[in-house]
This record gives structure tokens, sequence and C-alpha cells, in this order.
């Protein structure tokens, strides 16, 4: 039983950290400017792709990441300048609609450049490898992503309670107003936002990428959507929060795609029942049953509205 | 109180009728395969579903993002129960002719796809609902994408035909009043498909016109407010859900109509994330700018810019940059200028007879 479980597991515990690199992404923005960004999966999608052109043109590998993780910082300093800075004062639903047209550009730039083909992802060599845990076959990235997202979310962690701009991000996520006549400057903690939310969104990639190879304007849509949802789960402004619903989703997701074998090895049933193709239903059935029965998540705060 | 001058109100059936006889002229006298009657029919459908996408996001206020679930629903309900019986074992293949062995006629099957989405919107509404703007939008989005898992799910073939496409049910061209001979006398597949849209968007203007309507526009306004003035929040919300719905599914049918097929996999996100943006180009809050920019938005990516995806030379001179793709840069460029510098889009919130109206008004001023 354990040994037909445990591969799930182990896979559902790598995506899980990759997803939580997404979702960190996603709960900082929102809880500084509450905006879903929509765009932030395919701020995702763009890492991997040019890590695909830049390690085609031939740059070893230690010059390929970190290139690859700047760019990404820098296409999310550029999102948030050209397309929510604008809409700063509009209404909300400006800002989400000003998103969904980021992540509609930016697929269809990556459709333009590509040709709409599945492009492959550079192996890198030391993570691509495979390995033996517990009588399961594994890349070794499947071991190093959970260590990396501890490490990572220590570090920001840290970064936000211990230094200024973390203090700065937590006054002007509290209130937006108040942090502004008090002398923060409300544009460079907002960009400083959206540079680390991109940048873990860069690391995540690779991770991902390294696991499933294949990018197409596409890959970031669905990644982006578990991570979202996954930031909701965990309460959404929450960091660990965000990683520790990123890491139920993650799992969970695995563990249905197994079910069917798993379900069929105890003897449960006797023929498949093709719930496989449920792993990603399941999630977003999760969102509705968690938003209407604790809409704040695992760990976040209560907001009342007033008029 | 000075009266409303009728005269807008007369200058816009006279438009509207024009445009139908136009629709009707073009249809006879023009070849069938024009570029033109693709564009009006999935323009009209397309119509219909923006119209209905901003009866939620432009009246009320609600940020949905699950309309291209509803869309799917209607579709699958409208192909399923129009396959011609003797086509049936053809269509559902690998299910043995499928569990559903009679057929509706076109009319019947149109009413009960918008009534089957309008079923699963008060489903899904009675929790998604309660939810603020964007929380609402991810809910309705997952509602949308787990819908279209279910549809392709294996024990549910015998329905749905699985993951495989439904065809050879009744399409637009079937309209087209044939003689004995098979010829076509008089043709009506672009008509129909303007008529059934017109009289569905005619509703929606009906309802935004009546009380529900003030109500519904209140709510969008001030929620507190509007359920301090005694407007009950919960009842007004779901009746837009439900009756937006409706229509997508609609709308939904006749997209199925137009392709000739339904598969659940283009029923994507993606799809609903165009809506809106026509929704948006045409200015959130009005239904002409919908409808307007329906066909605009249709127009431009089926036709008229089509020749940015080709290599274009001028004289000798190779054009820089077009192939296969760059039309979809471009949409997206003019999109990202609407969202960002022309945020009430093209009609704001004005309707048809208001451009009238104030024409008039200025002139009285002078």
């Amino acid at each position: 039983m354990w040994n037909t479980i445990f591969p799930y597991l182990l896979s559902g515990v790598s995506v899980g950290g990759q997803y939580a690199l997404i979702a960190i992404g996603y709960t900082m923005v929102y809880g500084i400017l509450r905006l879903i960004n929509f765009a932030h999966g395919d701020v995702f999608m763009v890492a991997g792709i040019v890590m695909v052109y830049i390690a085609a043109s031939g740059l070893p590998l230690w010059v390929c990441i970190p290139a690859v993780l700047l760019i990404t910082a820098a296409v999310g300093f550029i999102i948030e300048r050209v397309a929510y800075k604008p809409l700063r004062s509009a209404p909300r639903m400006s800002a989400m609609i000003s998103a969904i047209g980021v992540s509609y550009t930016l697929q269809n730039l990556v459709l333009y450049i590509t040709g709409g083909l599945n492009k492959q992802y550079p192996t890198i060599p030391g993570i691509s490898n495979s390995i033996q845990i517990g009588g399961a076959t594994t890349k070794v990235v499947t071991v190093i992503t959970p260590v990396l997202v501890i490490l990572l979310v220590a570090a920001l962690v840290t970064l936000i309670n211990k230094t200024k701009i973390g203090m700065a991000m937590r006054a002007v996520s509290k209130d937006f107003e108040t942090a502004q006549l008090m002398g923060i400057k409300i544009n460079s903690v907002i960009s400083t936002t959206f540079v680390i939310g991109s940048f873990l969104a860069g690391v995540g990639s690779v991770l991902y990428f390294t696991n499933y190879p294949t990018v197409i304007q596409t890959s970031g849509a669905m990644p982006g959507l578990k991570a979202f949802v996954a930031a909701v789960f965990g309460g959404i402004g929450s960091i660990p929060g965000a990683v520790i619903g990123a890491f139920i989703i993650g799992i969970m997701e695995n563990i249905i795609k197994g079910l069917d074998v798993i379900l069929f090895k105890a003897g449960v049933i006797a023929k498949p029942l093709g719930l496989a193709i449920f792993s990603d239903a399941f999630t977003f059935a999760l969102l509705i049953v968690i938003l209407v029965v604790k809409p704040t998540g695992l760990f976040g705060e209560k907001t009342t509205d007033k008029v | 109180m000075k009266k409303k001058s009728k005269v807008p109100a007369l200058i816009t059936w006279i438009i509207i009728a024009a445009v139908y006889a136009g629709v009707f002229a073009a249809e006879q006298v023009l070849p069938a395969t024009s570029m033109l009657f693709t564009v009006l029919k999935k323009g009209a459908t397309y119509a219909l579903v923006a119209v209905s996408m901003n009866l939620l996001n432009g009246f009320t206020g609600i940020f949905s993002l699950g309309q291209a679930g509803f869309m799917l629903i209607g579709a699958y309900v409208y192909g399923i129960f129009t396959i011609p019986v003797a086509d049936r074992p053809v269509v559902y293949q690998y299910y043995d002719g499928g569990v559903i062995q009679f057929a509706l006629p076109v009319v019947l099957a149109l009413a009960l796809a918008g009534l089957a989405a309008a079923f699963f919107a008060f489903l899904i509404g009675l929790p998604v609902l309660r939810l603020k703007s964007d929380y609402l939008a991810i809910a309705t989005l997952g509602f949308a994408e787990i819908i279209r898992v279910i549809v392709q799910w294996n024990p549910m073939g015998p329905v749905t035909n699985g993951s495989n496409m439904l065809r050879l049910f009744p399409n637009f061209n079937d309209f087209n009043i044939r003689n004995a001979q098979g010829e076509v006398t008089v043709y009506l597949s672009t008509l129909i498909p303007f008529l059934i849209s017109g009289v569905c968007i005619g509703l929606i203007v009906l309802l935004l016109n009546s009380g529900y309507g003030r109500a519904l526009k209140s709510i969008r306004d001030d929620e507190i407010a509007a359920e301090a003035m005694g407007i009950n929040l919960a009842h007004h919300k779901r009746l837009a859900f439900c009756i937006s719905s409706f229509f997508a599914g609609i709308g939904g049918a006749m997209l199925a109509m137009y392709q000739t097929t339904v598969q659940a996999k283009f029923f994507t996100t993606a799809m609903t994330y165009e809506i809106l943006l026509i929704v948006v180009i045409g200015g959130v809050g009005s239904v002409t700018g919908s409808v307007f920019s329906s066909f605009l938005f249709v127009a431009a990516s089926e036709w008229w810019l089509r020749f940015l995806d080709e290599k274009q030379m001028i004289g000798s001179f190779e054009v820089p940059l077009l192939r296969n793709g760059f039309r979809l840069v471009v949409f997206s460029v003019i999109i990202m200028v609407v969202v960002l510098f022309f945020r009430r889009g093209i009609m704001g919130t004005k309707e048809l007879p208001d451009l009238f109206r104030k024409k008039r008004k200025e002139e009285a001023e002078k």
C-alpha cells in the first residue's frame, strides 16, 4: 500500500513546493494592492521560455539561471509600471481587467515568438538526474524543491520582519494611504514586491520545468491558477499560509492523479474510473469549499467592510 | 417635467430595422462563402454572450468569469438533444449510440440550453454569490474549469460523448430554405442568428429598463446603500446571475451552431477572457457598446487583421515582423491601450438612443 502511494506523495511534495514559489507572488501582491495578479502565472511561463532561448544561445548554465531570474524580475517590474501603476486610483475591477489583459498579451507574445510550438526545456545537470528514495525512482529536483522552498521562505520572512523595506511592506499592506502619509515611497515598495514575487516565480519555473520539460504559451495558466488557489487556501496575504496551502494542494492533486491505481491495488474498485482528470477540477472544488466555509483561509486576517 | 423626446427611440428602431433588412438583402445577393457572413454569424453569437456578461459585470457589478462554463453547458445541451436519432450511432461511436434516443426541435433545444445553464448558475450561485468581487471571479472561473472536466469524464460518455466532439446537429446553414432539388431559394443562415440574438438582447434591455434593472444598477453603485433602501441583495444577485447564464447558455448553443461541432476543450478560460475584453472595449455598462465591439472584435480577428499573419510585400520590400501570431500581438496591444487609456471603451455607459439625444440637446442649447 505504502509503496503505491509513496511515489505520488513524493511528486506531490515537489509540485507543491513549486506552486508555493508562485503562490508567494500572488499573496504578496494581493496583500499590498488587493489585486489578483492574473498575469503572474504567465510571468512564470515567460521565465520558462526565456530559459529555453538563453540556453539555446550556448551560454553556460551558471550564467543562464541567474540571467533568467534577473530577466523574470525585470518582467515583473515592467508589468507593474506599465499596466498597474496608471490604474492605482481606478476601481479594483479596472486593475483586474488590466491584469487579464497583460496575461493575454504575454501569452500572445510568446505564441508569436515560439510560433505556438512546444519548446523543450534544457536539461540542468545535477537536478535532472534520477535517484532512488524509499523504493521510488525520482529526479533530484523532487528532493531539492522542498528544501529550497523552506530556505527561500525563511529568507523572505526575515526580510519582511527584520529589514526596513520589509517594515515598509507591512505598513503598506496594513494601510495604503496612511503609509504614504508617513513618508513611505509606495511605488518603490510595490515595485520591490513585484520583483520579489517574479524572482520567486522564476526559481519556481526552473524547478517546475525540470520536472515537466515542455514550455508553451499556456504552460503558466494552470500552475498560476493553482498557486492562486493555494494562496487563498492558506489565507491570502499570509506567506506561510500560501506555502502550506501549496504543499497541501500539490499533494492532494497527485494523490488524485494516482487514485485509480491506489484504489485498484487496495481492491476497492474493480476497474479504473478515470478519476485522474479530476486532479485539476479538485483544486477548484477545494477553492469553492474554502471560500464558502472559511473565506479568510487557514491563516488569513479577518477584515470588515465599512461604508 | 418635460416629456422625453420620442425621436431618438424612433431613429434607433429605424437603424435596427435597416440592419436586419441589410443583412437579409446581402445574404440573397452576395455569395454564401463570403467572409462577411462568417463575421456576422459569429459576431451575432458573441454579441449575445457579451451582453449577457455585461449584465453581470457592467450592470450588477458582479465580476464573474464563468461565462465559458455556462456557454459549454448551453452548447452541450443543444448538441445532445438535437442530433438526429439516425446519426447518433455515428456520433456516439464509442458509446453504443449514447443513452438519449430522441431529438428535440431546435427552438425547444435552445430554450433548454438556456434553462440548463440557468439551473447550474442557480446551484453554483448559492455558495458563490456570497463572495466579494475578486473571490467571486476566481470561484466562477474554477466552476467553469470543473464543468469542463466533468463533461469530458469517461463515465459521462453515453450522454456527453466524453472528450470526443458532438456533431451533425442542426446548424445555421440548415435554416436556409431549399427547393425540391436541394438548391437554396431563400438564404436565412445569417438572419436567424441575428433574430435569436436580437430577441435575447431585446429581453435583456427590457429587463434593464424595468424596476429590476434599476435595482441591479443600484447594487453595482453601492451594495450597502442599495440594501439599506430595501433591495434584497441575495435575491437580485441570484436573479441577475441566473438570467445572465440563461443567455450565455443560448449563446453557447448558437456558438455550437456556428461551429457545427462542439468539444469541451475549446471552452477554456481564454474564451471567457476574450468575451470580457470585448465587453471592456465596448464599454462596461453599455449594451450597444458590447454588441458593436463584438462585431468589431470578430471582424478584426477573423477578417481585417488576417493579413498580419502572412508575409506582405510592398513592391520588393518585405514588411518585417509579419508572421503567424502577429495579429494576436497587435490585438493585445490595442486591448491594453483601451484598458489603460480609454477605460470607458467605445460607448462608455451610453446606449444607441443616447447618441441622438445628446446631439439634440446641444442643438437646443445653441
